[in-house]
């Protein structure tokens, strides 16, 4: 199923990076020029285009790559005389400068890897075109080669470029602090850009530009305060000297394979596609449900695109890194396995609780072996999710809740001894934690936290205490209260950032939504147990009758119905348990993640109040200032110089603070978004799956039955 | 307000199309007379059916005509036929069951009153389903007091019954009226004396193997029927209420998902429908021909009851020499009654089972055709939906 997954969408995501690309292109070109009026229809638009791209591309691209227009040589003289202009202007210019002789340094340099081959393909054709920007078929070889990488960089990359190129007053700071090599990669990938230009000139797709074109632009001012974030993070993780592997792991969202640099851009330059994104599994419908599902596919390869980060780093890093950087690329496609088995009652009477094995296989080598298990307990699952909370929470992150405490379920299964509704619930639980942790650690900060490694490896655990007041009630109580508190907050609070603004309406539809859909599949699954029920009870009257039945022709084919209707039972039975743990749990689990979502966003508001608090101190230090002088009072004037300057700097670090987690929040959600539609998609697929094989056995066993019927004489 | 007429003037229109009609009993096509109800219009609370009757017979004075009439008239046919002591020895066709239109008629206000709180979309697709479930209990209907009609006129002897011609022939309305209270109650004794009356003659042994055979048989079948009716009601229902959930499901969903949802939903309802029509109706229909049959079993074990009753008495009067004429008359006549109606219920009895064989086989293999197709095409549906979501592969 996965590969049947991972090559369509590494086609789609293929056709994104080009309509991408193009756009990027078009930018480069015209953006300083004119920009062109915004279309009121992009998204979908752009979709079709990118999927009617999909089946035109092999065979058409080349014939119309033959015969360029004018125009096709012209983009790499805007990328190489226009924006170098705009960027002069600005801090980032010789940054730009140093890259282009880097990456052509690279070309020349042979390769025996195979992502080095993969990689150096694209840049061959660079230096290709460079050398004539006539080049016929630069594009096909990138489309031959099945990874994408390279692009999928590029893709990401110019943006940011661009954006830092308008946006110079706001981006001042970042550049210069960070390091040579993120520069470095950022020049060489607008290098690599404006080849990608020119391909995308010979493709010729003008009337897609001009549609997408918008969306680049609109968002930049976004995409910026995150690219300045992650310019942020970076040096740190650079000057740490632990080594580029380590750098990986945490910029590289590690089980989900892009590297957090790349990928948050990524993220950036789609961002409003992004958002369709997260509306795509559930919300979107909007248009046309094909719309839809190419959003979906469009997500997954973002996500399944290993190579990215490898060829991103890879074009920055020294080649003695390559290994590493591909033992990286391993482990993005299987690095952490978490699975939670046998629960297990540990203890009598109201003490009794439940261990569940958690085992580990993993190839990261931040944990000290490649399989280990340890047994912990439900509390010991709130209690890490308390800590994360305690720690991170504050930052922006959006951390996973774990399944809410069920006093009742827990004392049946003390109580009670064998009963399916208990098995029933200890199962639930266990698939419901085994999710959870699963969320936790392809978080990637969160996975770096030594108390998630510690739940991991670690035998005995100190005993979580005082989970009780996070759990069930408790805990939605908590989320309800400050859920309340923020709403009164965001009266107050005028939303400056139109992402944010949306984002939050769209988050409290989605989970409103969900919640619906959710009673409405929890009927379903009743209903599907009542069924279950009556159809056996059913099966049990038609066999009766069946023996009472004096025709024997008629009395056999009674009893095989009846036989038939048993099957349909447990047929409906598997069912229902699909419906729910399936369906569900996914929109139960989804529900909790939206509520933390919300919890972020509030996060996010309280620090914007700090900010504002501050602000407000500050003038009224300065008020007081104002009136010392006017009553020349020297002696405390000082005193309240003191104070301004300390609020001032205060008033600076929460400014910074609320950006940081402005950035740290949105890429949270934009993680989560295409987690989201992943997930999704997935469950779905596995949902749908599963009522087809119970079709397939409806037919086998009607198909079996009709001969019966027929028999009657 | 959604307006009852509209929805009646379009379930007209759909009942004029309802030609492979549901009937669930095989009948041997007679040419000479045959009966069907060509239209049906639903008023308020009453269904007016268009009979239309196509004869050879000479005492009919057109060769096809139309009558226009209620349930309460067929009703009436049906008690005649009860009532009269000719027919003791025949199974009476079960007489058609109420139109039971309050369910919907209630759901179809309450949507008028929801109206505002829905969006337009939620609205009509809420009155179309209101408008099938309504229609599909009104085909229902029609379907079965055409079967009462059709059962009577292929009867050898009912057909030819005078009541059944004038409610063919009449053309205006037969101004039957509704039982009145007095009289229900006098029914409702007059049930309960049968009914401890059948007890007590259930209990006699029979002299006749083959009607004590028959006697067992039906009690228990009747029995198991009546249990399987109920719990194929039970389980269709809960197969309808999950479709319909799918259906809400549906509604709430944006994305590619909808639309595989209502599709499936459609096939599930379709499949609960079916199984209504193929499944319990027949056990339904079986359960009253049963019933049919037991009283006309019921009625011979009084007959014979009688019959014995009035050997003794006719004993005791030879014995004291006093009445015995009278007495000799009697017993002539019980015994002719007895004999008359062995003779008729021992047919009708092997009929009985002829014709249920028939329907059940029909039914059964109908049902299997009928599930197969549904999961077929559900199957094809979500296949595609794969498809479509893993991205064409």
């Amino acid at each position: 199923m996965s590969l049947c997954h991972f090559y369509p969408s590494l086609v789609i995501k293929f056709f994104r990076v080009c309509v991408c690309v193009c756009v990027e292109l078009k930018m480069a070109a015209s953006s300083e020029r004119s920009p062109p009026p915004f279309p009121d229809s992009e998204e979908p638009e752009l979709l079709e285009d990118s999927d009617e791209g999909a089946d035109a591309f092999t065979g058409t691209s080349i014939s119309e790559m033959d015969s360029p227009s004018p125009d096709s040589t012209r983009p790499p003289k805007d990328i190489f005389n226009e924006p170098p202009e705009d960027i002069f202007s600005d801090p980032l210019s010789n940054i730009n400068s140093e890259p282009q002789k880097k990456v052509d340094a690279k070309i020349p340099s042979p390769s025996s890897d195979e992502a080095v081959d993969l990689f150096s393909d694209p840049l061959d054709d660079d230096s290709e075109v460079m050398s004539s920007p006539e080049v016929q078929n630069p594009m096909p070889d990138l489309l031959n080669e099945p990874v994408e990488a390279p692009k999928s960089d590029v893709l990401g990359e110019p943006p940011v470029h661009r954006d830092a190129a308008r946006q110079q007053d706001v981006f001042e700071d970042p550049p210069k602090s960070s390091s040579k090599s993120s520069s470095v990669k950022k020049a060489a990938s607008s290098e690599m850009f404006g080849d990608d230009d020119d391909d995308e000139d010979l493709f010729k797709e003008p009337p897609k530009v001009v549609t997408k074109k918008p969306q680049p632009s609109g968002p930049p001012v976004d995409v910026f305060t995150e690219v300045k974030s992650d310019v942020k993070v970076k040096p740190q993780v650079k000057d740490d000297p632990t080594d580029l592997f380590a750098e990986e792991a945490l910029t590289a969202p590690a089980p989900k394979p892009s590297a957090g640099s790349s990928s948050s851009r990524t993220n950036g330059v789609h961002s409003e596609e992004q958002d369709l994104f997260s509306e795509a599994t559930v919300e979107l419908s909007l248009d046309s449900p094909r719309n839809d599902r190419k959003n979906k596919d469009a997500v997954k390869p973002s996500v399944s695109a290993p190579a990215a980060p490898v060829a991103s780093s890879s074009s920055k890093a020294p080649s003695k890194t390559l290994k590493e950087l591909e033992e990286e690329e391993s482990e993005d496609k299987f690095d952490l396995n978490i699975s939670i088995t046998n629960p297990e009652k540990v203890g009598d009477g109201m003490n009794a609780y439940m261990a569940y094995k958690v085992s580990t296989q993993t190839s990261l080598t931040m944990f000290r072996s490649k399989t280990f298990t340890v047994r912990r307990r439900f509390s010991d699952f709130l209690g890490l999710f308390e800590k994360l909370s305690e720690k991170h929470s504050q930052n922006g992150y959006l951390i996973p809740p774990p399944p809410e405490k069920s006093i009742l379920g827990m004392t049946k299964v003390k109580v009670g001894k064998e009963d399916p509704s208990s098995a029933e619930f200890v199962e639930r639980r266990r698939a419901a934690l085994e999710r959870y942790l699963q969320r936790v650690v392809s978080h990637p900060s969160l996975l770096q936290d030594p108390d998630v490694r510690e739940f991991l490896e670690k035998e005995e655990l100190p005993r979580a205490v005082s989970t009780q007041a996070l759990s069930g009630a408790g805990f939605l109580k908590m989320l309800n209260k400050a859920t309340d508190a923020v709403s009164k907050m965001t009266i107050k609070m005028n939303e400056q950032d139109v992402w944010f603004d949306e984002k939050i309406q769209d988050v409290e539809n989605e989970e409103q939504h969900l919640r619906k859909l959710h009673v409405m599949v929890e009927s379903l699954v009743n209903h599907r147990k009542e069924l279950s029920g009556n159809t056996a009870v059913f099966a049990k009257s038609v066999a009766m009758l069946g023996s009472s039945e004096d025709n024997t022709a008629l009395s056999r084919a009674l009893s095989q119905l009846a036989e038939v209707e048993d099957r349909i039972e447990q047929l409906h039975q598997e069912q229902a348990s699909n419906d729910f743990f399936t369906f569900s749990e996914l929109l139960a689990d989804y529900i909790r993640l939206l509520g933390a979502v919300r919890g972020c966003f509030d996060q996010r508001m309280k620090a914007w109040q700090r900010w504002q608090d501050a602000e407000n101190m500050l003038q009224k230090k300065r008020e007081a200032e104002a009136k010392l002088l006017w009553a020349n009072k020297p002696d405390k004037l000082q005193q309240a110089k003191d104070e301004i300057t300390e609020w001032e700097a205060k008033v600076t670090q929460y400014e910074r603070e609320f950006e940081r987690i402005s950035a740290t929040v949105r890429k949270e959600v934009i993680r989560f978004d295409k987690e989201k539609a992943r997930d999704f998609n997935r469950q779905v697929i596995k949902y749908l799956e599963s009522l087809l094989h119970s079709q397939q056995q409806l037919i086998k066993y009607w198909d079996a039955f009709l001969p019966e019927a027929k028999a009657i004489v | 307000m959604v307006r009852h007429d509209e929805i009646n003037k379009h379930k007209l229109q759909i009942c004029k199309e309802l030609n492979p009609r549901a009937v669930n009993v095989d009948l041997q096509t007679d040419a000479t007379l045959q009966v069907d109800i060509s239209d049906a219009l639903s008023e308020r609370d009453k269904v007016k059916f268009t009979v239309h009757t196509k004869s050879t017979l000479p005492n009919f004075k057109q060769n096809e005509f139309s009558v226009v009439r209620q349930h309460e008239e067929f009703i009436w046919l049906h008690d005649s036929f009860v009532e009269n002591e000719e027919y003791a020895g025949y199974i009476i066709p079960p007489s058609p069951p109420r139109p039971d239109f309050d369910a919907s008629r209630e759901k179809l206000q309450k949507l008028g009153e929801g109206e505002g709180s829905m969006t337009k979309e939620e609205f009509t697709k809420m009155k179309q389903e209101l408008e099938a479930e309504y229609l599909a209990i009104f085909k229902k209907t029609v379907a079965m007091h055409e079967v009462f009609l059709c059962r009577v006129a292929a009867h050898p002897v009912l057909r030819k019954d005078l009541n059944f011609h004038v409610f063919l022939e009449y053309n205006q309305d037969l101004s039957v009226r509704g039982k009145n209270k007095k009289e229900k109650l006098e029914d409702f004794f007059k049930n309960v004396v049968k009914s401890a009356d059948g007890v007590l003659v259930a209990g006699v042994k029979d002299v006749d193997d083959f009607f004590e055979h028959e006697k067992t048989f039906l009690l228990e079948y009747h029995n198991r029927v009546k249990d399987s009716s109920a719990k194929s009601d039970r389980m269709i229902r809960s197969h309808k209420s999950a479709a319909d959930d799918i259906n809400r499901i549906a509604s709430t969903l944006h994305s590619p998902l909808p639309l595989l949802f209502s599709n499936s939903q459609k096939i599930e309802a379709r499949v609960a429908a079916d199984e209504d029509l193929k499944l319990a109706d027949l056990l339904k229909y079986y359960l009253r021909e049963s019933q049919a049959a037991k009283d006309l079993l019921y009625r011979r074990g009084r007959a014979l009851v009688d019959y014995e009753n009035a050997n003794k008495a006719l004993d005791k009067a030879r014995a004291k020499n006093k009445d015995v004429l009278q007495a000799e008359t009697t017993q002539q006549v019980c015994c002719q009654k007895f004999e008359k109606i062995s003779e008729s219920a021992k047919q009708e009895l092997i009929d009985f089972k002829t014709r249920r064989v028939a329907a059940f086989r029909k039914n059964l293999v109908e049902l299997a055709e009928l599930e197969l197709k549904h999961a077929k095409g559900n199957l094809q549906l979500l296949q595609s939906c794969l498809g479509v979501l893993k991205g064409d592969t």
